[in-house]
């Protein structure tokens, strides 16, 4: 069952990814990677909203395992720091990782505290 | 060849390529994205169940799932310009989906967030910046390896 869930939840934030990053790029371009900065540190929102709420274990198989799981990405945000470090966009690298992480870490705490004051 | 060098594995709108391929086949894109995803997430939820970490524990599985998926996708982004050209469906399916689903970010936040609420900041720090050096050396590595070994076979070549 539980892994039933997780495979649902992926087969909907793996192509949401697609069409958010996609989305985003039609929008504000392309040379800096904002579609994958996006999803990334929506899904940490998301996830951490999950967690704080101490949503039961179905839910957390199938929005965080499952769906925050694909819709965020390590692959694609480590490929695109790396291919900024070999076009010499050394600072837009380091502003990537930065940016990300730092948002990231903002985002899923924001998501814990709302979800955590709400549930109790 | 590709107007400029692609940046974003998943969808990079100055490649012409990405550009119509939504509109071209846009039930067998997506569907194929989102079966790369499944397969590619349960492999993740299987290392994960495999070996489960304390809040105080050092997140080995998605360290190891997180590098992986940035080696292999090093790998496969050199293997799909110079090897398997002209197969518009393998970067969706391996890429986006089964790489994408693979590894995550937002378990990575999760990790840090959990070590340092449960009260180990130097877990949490070696985590969070372990896992930006291994995983960005690997995306290296992966690209760097793989272009060497098809430069020796000869196989590939970009032109010009």
């Amino acid at each position: 069952m539980t892994v039933l869930l997780v495979a649902l939840g992926a087969a909907v934030g793996a192509p949401l990814r697609y069409l958010t990053d996609r989305a985003v790029q039609a929008r504000f371009g392309s040379a800096f990677p904002w579609g994958t900065l996006t999803v990334n540190v929506t899904g940490s929102l998301l996830l951490g909203v999950v967690f704080g709420a101490a949503a039961d274990p179905a839910v957390s198989a199938l929005v965080g395992t499952g769906f925050c799981g694909a819709f965020t990405t390590w692959s694609t945000f480590g490929y695109e720091t790396v291919r900024l470090v070999r076009s010499g966009a050394r600072r837009a690298a380091l502003a990537n990782v930065a940016l990300s992480v730092a948002a990231g870490l903002g985002a899923a705490w924001l998501g814990f505290a709302v979800a955590h004051l709400l549930a109790n | 060849m590709a107007d400029s060098p692609r940046t974003d594995p998943d969808v990079d709108l100055r490649q012409p390529g990405d550009r119509v391929e939504l509109r071209a086949r846009p039930a067998t894109t997506l569907v194929v994205i989102a079966g790369g995803g499944v397969l590619g997430t349960l492999a993740r939820f299987g290392a994960q169940t495999a070996l489960p970490h304390r809040p105080t524990g050092f997140p080995w599985a998605t360290f190891g799932v997180n590098v992986l998926g940035c080696l292999l996708i090093g790998v496969l982004m050199v293997l799909l310009t110079r090897v398997w050209v002209g197969r518009p469906l393998l970067r969706p399916f391996l890429g986006v989906g089964v790489l994408g689903g693979f590894t995550t970010f937002s378990a990575y936040v999760l990790d840090v967030e959990q070590a340092v609420r449960a009260g180990v900041p130097a877990t949490a720090l070696a985590y969070l910046t372990g896992t930006v050096l291994a995983a960005l050396g690997a995306v290296w590595a992966g690209e760097t390896v793989t272009g060497w070994l098809l430069d020796r076979a000869g196989v590939g070549r970009v032109a010009g």
